[in-house]
Order: C-alpha cells, then structure tokens, then sequence
C-alpha cells in the first residue's frame, strides 16, 4: 500500500463518519433552508403591482401600465381608499399621486415621460448587488474553511487524546494520515457549497432572479479553484495547530494564528471591496485571493491574466504550507504530554516517516 | 528460514535526558518474550522504536536479517501503552479500517474482524459503539485491532493491564496461537507472575539497559543460588545453625535457606531425620520477580 490508497482511506473514514454526524447534518440542512428562502421568498413578498384608485378619466394610461386599477366616482374617494389602506396610492386630478409613506415608483413611472437611456457601460454592476455579492463569498469562504477547518483540528486531537494515532502511524505513513485529513474537509466543504449553491440556483429561478446568476456565472467559474486551494492552505494550517494540541480544549488556544488567517482576510474584503488599489493587493495575497481576485472579476476590474497568477501564487502558498504543515504536524503528533510549542515541533522530527 | 527481531546497541535520549543505552536483544521466532523493567526503565520507548513510531538516536532494528522497513513494519501487530480507539465508531467499523490501513483488502479485513471479534468474546456488541462498552471489553477490542491483519510479529505493550481473570486467558490463548504460528511475540508486563507463567523467552530492563536476557530457564539457571525447602515435624529454628546456612525464611516447622554455591545439601537433610520426621524437602528455583530484583538492583 502506498501513500495515496493510505491517504483515501484515511479520507473516507473521515468523510463516513461526518456523513453520519447530526450537527454537521442538520448544519447542512440549515444551511439550505436558508439558501431556499432567501431566494424564493423576497420576490414573493415584494408583492405585485400597486393597487391604485382613480376616477374613471385618468384610468387608461395606469391600465396601460399594467397596474390594479380600482375605478373611484371621485377624487375624495381615492383618496378615503388611501387613508383605509385598501389600495397603495391614488391618483387624482393634476395629474397628482397620493400615497400613504412611500411614493409607488410604478404608478409614477405610469405617469410620466421618461427620456430614452443609452448605457455607455452597459456591464456595471447594480450598487446593491456589487455590495451583496463580494459579502457573500467571503461569507461562504470563511463560515466554510472555520467550520472544516475546526472539523480538521477536532479529528487530528481525537486521534491524539485517545492515543489511537501511535496504531495509525505505525501503520501509515504521517503524511497520509495529514493528507487524507485534508482532503476529506476539502470534499465534504465543497459538497456541501455545491448543494448549497444548486438549491440557490433553482431558488433564484424560481423566484425569477434568472438575470443575477447569468451575472455571478463567470465569478462562480474562478470562485471554484481559489476556493479549493485557499481550503487546502487553511486546512493545513487547522492540522497543524490540532497537533500541536492535546485536548479539545487547547484547540482555541493553538488555533489564534489560524482564526486571524481567515478573519483578517474576510474583514479586510468585506470593508475594502470599493477600493480598488486594497482589493489589487487583495487578490493576490494567498490568505485574501480566494475571494478577492473572483470578485476583481465580477466586477470587471481585473484583466484575463490576474487570476492566472494569482492562482499559481496560491497554488505556491498552498504547497508551502501543506509542507510546513506536515513537519509541524509530524513533530507534533506523538508528543502527548501536555502542549506542544510551534518551535519543538518544527524542530524535533519524533517519527521514521 | 528463522525470521528474528533484532535490536542492536539502539540508542535514544530525550533532551538531556538518556531513555536507552546500546539496547540489544532478539526476539525468535515462535517464542513468546517477557519484556519486563521498573516504570521509566524504557520498555515503552523501546517498543515504539521497533515499530517505528519513535526513531532512535543510534542502533537498528532487524527483521530476519534485514533492516526494518516500513512494509515490514506494516505487518507487525502493535498494542501501545496508552489504549485508544475511535470512541465514536463501532468495534467493527474501526478493526476493519485499522485492518485495512494494514494492507488487508475490504473483503478480507471484514472476515479477519467478524472471527477475531469471536474469538475474543466482542462477536455481540461489534455494533455497538466503542465508548458504550466497559473498559474491559475496550481493551479487548484493542487486542483484536492490533492482531486484525494477522501479524508477523506481534509487540505488546502491558497487553493484560485491566482485563479481568477470564480475558486474561483469553488473550494468553490468541498469542499463544500466533507464536505457535511462528511469529515473535514481544510483550511487557508488570505482572511478573504472567510474564512467569507466559513467557519463553525473558529480556529485563533498568535505567535503559539491558540487565538479562534470555531463556527463561536459562535465566533461572544463572542467577540461582542454591536455595531449600524443608519442612519437619517439629520447630525447624536449628537449621540457622547448621554450618554454611543463609536463612530465608523461618515459619515454625516450615524454613527456606540457602546454601553457598557448591555445597552439598545432604547434610542438612541427614541432620533433619536425625532430629525426627522429614515432611518434605526440596530444591527452590528462585522467582521471577527474585531475579528481577536481582538484576535491577
């Protein structure tokens, strides 16, 4: 047996038991219900047109425009229609429109001339939109590289606290007890995102939000790689700091360094997303590329090359780590009295190999 | 072909601190071997560098011959000090994975479980999850996970720490079958009187050397001085007396003495019938935890 059939059965014990842990379970499940309603409820509670009373005269051009009409005698009744709340606004003689708080866009629009509109940037981003979306995949990156994260660091301390990790290594390579670790967080992260991202998708159509997704299409394509390999650098990072832990306990202790990685970064998009120089510097800083450079894309700032290099760079970082990782991790491992410092383990190499 | 576990001049200190000191023995084939030691003499430390989880500073260990390799040491049973096994996965689940992370395949490692948990009294609660069962029954879980992928060469570290009477004999059964099989089997106790009872073979330990090693009788052999029982009618208080006696023990009409290597011991059995009836009287080989005393002092 070799490191590779090693390392995936390592991977699919940990896959096997996730798969049958409740909280990862019901996560996952609260997780969808949150992506469902979020895409299927706001368009059905932002209601339909505007109800509107109106005498008989002005009717016709708020017909036109595909509004409820409610036909009053006269004004002082549309406006009583109004104050009873049984329509949004009313439309008297002036042309004039009543409202109760919040003037109806709709019945306006139906009232008025509006001047032809030529785009001369026709592909800039809706403001709220271009907010939302940088928010929400460094949401996804951080929640999902925390959560597998701690996951990873959990796992490697069980191994060490009920001392079944002396059987494994004298079984197994180190490396692909390390290797299988990783690569089981990284699938079930992904899975779980991808589920995740299908019930949004099918959310999004059903609600008829069809024009955003085709929008987010070529944002998702790159999202994908750097997410990937952004896990992998973070979830070396997690092994490494399970192992120099001894107890569930020490596991915040061992994990600051680690819990800085992903929360400077996700702080740092989320309030420089409209500067452009930060978010440059961003896109290629291996802890912040996962989500910057993606979103460099969706807004149209960086050019076709950026993410190339910046994923090699990651991909360089990635490996870096996964490296540094393992001899921490394998310095670290069989050393079950008490906390390990970073320095003994990067140091003292315990195991054959 | 002989397949022998060797250990030669292994050295390993931990910081300042030297755990084992140009450590050499054999383990033969076939025989069981006491690996016996005070807490801290290094039996653990010595356990972990055969199976590779420690490296030692200097030395080697051989397997008919050869240096130890990982492949090798895929096939070695290994049963560490510290007891543990996933608490969250059931008896089955896990000796299958452990046989699996051995080499064996998924078909052969679910048959080796299915028996092995037989074997050792687990086959109703294989089901059941580890943390559920008593500490009894985990350890002999743990058993069956070190012997699932059939070993070549089994290393046991304090295998009877917690097991009740009945398991005991249980686990004797299992290595006895292996070493009957062939293979080497290493194991440590503190229970000089199983290691007594078990072993063929015996290696003793202190401060990271090697005090003895060897047969058991050999063993025996060389660290006995000549040491009786008598026991007469009457109070034996007189043989403490008799020229060239070292008493031992004096317990009314029973008395257990030595005699300087060489001496004849008739004489004292002749001075005994003098004094009336002779009960019983009869060599004494020392015990084992004598010897032990012996070499570790």
């Amino acid at each position: 047996m070799n490191v590779t059939q090693a390392t995936r059965l390592v991977a699919e014990r940990e896959i096997r038991v996730k798969l049958r842990d409740r909280t990862f379970l019901f996560g996952t499940l609260f997780f969808l219900l949150i992506a469902a309603a979020g895409t299927i409820l706001p368009p059905l509670f932002s209601g339909g047109p505007s109800t509107v009373a109106v005498t008989e005269s002005l009717a016709a051009p708020l017909r036109a425009a595909g509004l409820e009409v409610r036909v009053v005698p006269h004004d002082r009744a549309a406006e009583r229609a109004v104050r009873d709340d049984d329509v949004d606004a009313a439309v008297v003689t002036g042309p004039a429109v009543l409202a109760m708080d919040d003037a109806p866009d709709d019945v306006v629009k139906a009232l008025s001339t509006q001047p032809t509109v030529r785009l001369l940037d026709p592909d800039a981003v809706d403001p709220v939109v271009a907010f939302l979306v940088p928010f929400v995949f460094a949401f996804v990156f951080f929640i999902t590289s925390q959560t597998f994260g701690v996951q990873i660091a959990q796992s490697v301390i069980e191994e060490k606290q009920t001392r079944i990790v002396e059987i494994l290594v004298a079984a197994v390579p180190v490396r692909a007890l390390l290797a299988g670790k990783v690569v089981a967080g990284a699938i079930l992260a992904f899975a779980q995102i991808a589920l995740i991202a299908v019930v949004a998708v099918l959310g999004l159509q059903l609600g008829d939000s069809g024009g955003l997704l085709s929008l987010l299409a070529p944002a998702i394509g790159w999202f994908v790689p750097f997410f990937l390999i952004g896990f992998v650098l973070l979830a070396a990072m997690w092994a490494a700091a399970g192992a120099l832990a001894n107890r569930q306990e020490d596991i915040a202790a061992v994990s600051t360094p680690v819990q800085l990685a992903v929360m400077l970064p996700f702080l740092a998009v989320i309030f420089l997303n409209d500067n452009a120089t930060a978010m440059r510097v961003l896109s290629y800083l291996p802890f912040s590329s996962p989500t910057a450079m993606p979103l460099r894309l969706f807004t149209g700032d960086a050019a076709g090359w950026e993410p190339i290099v910046s994923l090699v760079l990651l991909v360089l970082a990635a490996g870096a780590f996964l490296l540094a990782g393992a001899r921490v991790y394998e310095g670290s491992l069989l050393r079950t009295n008490g906390r390990t410092s970073l320095r003994t383990a990067w140091r003292e190499r315990e195991t054959i190999g | 072909m002989t397949r022998t576990l060797r250990l030669d001049g292994v050295d390993r200190s931990f910081g300042d601190r030297q755990v084992l000191r140009n450590v050499s023995f054999e383990v033969s084939a076939g025989r069981m071997t006491g690996f016996v030691g005070a807490n801290g003499a290094g039996k653990t430390t010595t356990m972990r560098i055969i199976l590779g989880v420690l490296a030692p500073d200097a030395g080697e260990v051989s397997w008919g011959g050869a240096t130890l390799t990982r492949q090798d040491r895929r096939r070695f049973g290994y049963m560490p000090e510290e007891r543990g096994l996933y608490p969250k996965m059931t008896t089955r689940e896990q000796v299958t994975y452990l046989g699996r992370l051995h080499g064996l395949d998924a078909a052969a490692a679910r048959r080796s479980t299915d028996a092995l948990l037989d074997r050792v009294g687990l086959g109703e609660r294989a089901d059941d999850l580890l943390e559920t069962l008593s500490l009894g029954n985990q350890q002999r879980a743990q058993i069956a996970a070190a012997l699932v992928h059939d070993p070549e060469v089994l290393v046991l570290d304090e295998p009877f720490s917690g097991l009740d009477p009945l398991a005991v004999e249980t686990v004797v059964a299992v290595l006895r079958e292996r070493a009957s099989a062939g293979a080497p089997v290493l194991f440590s106790s503190h229970q000089l009187d199983v290691v007594e009872r078990l072993c063929d073979d015996l290696v003793i330990i202190g401060d990271g050397v090697i005090r003895a090693a060897g047969s058991r009788q050999q063993l025996r052999d060389s660290y006995t001085v000549p040491r009786f029982e008598l026991v007469v009618e009457h109070d034996a208080g007189w043989v403490r007396d008799h020229p060239g006696v070292t008493l031992v023990e004096l317990d009314g009409a029973r008395v257990v003495f030595d005699l300087p290597a060489g001496t004849d011991e008739q004489p004292v059995l002749r001075a005994a019938l003098a004094r009336g009836p002779v009960r019983a009287f009869r060599p004494v080989s020392p015990s084992l935890t004598e010897i032990f005393r012996e070499v570790t002092q």
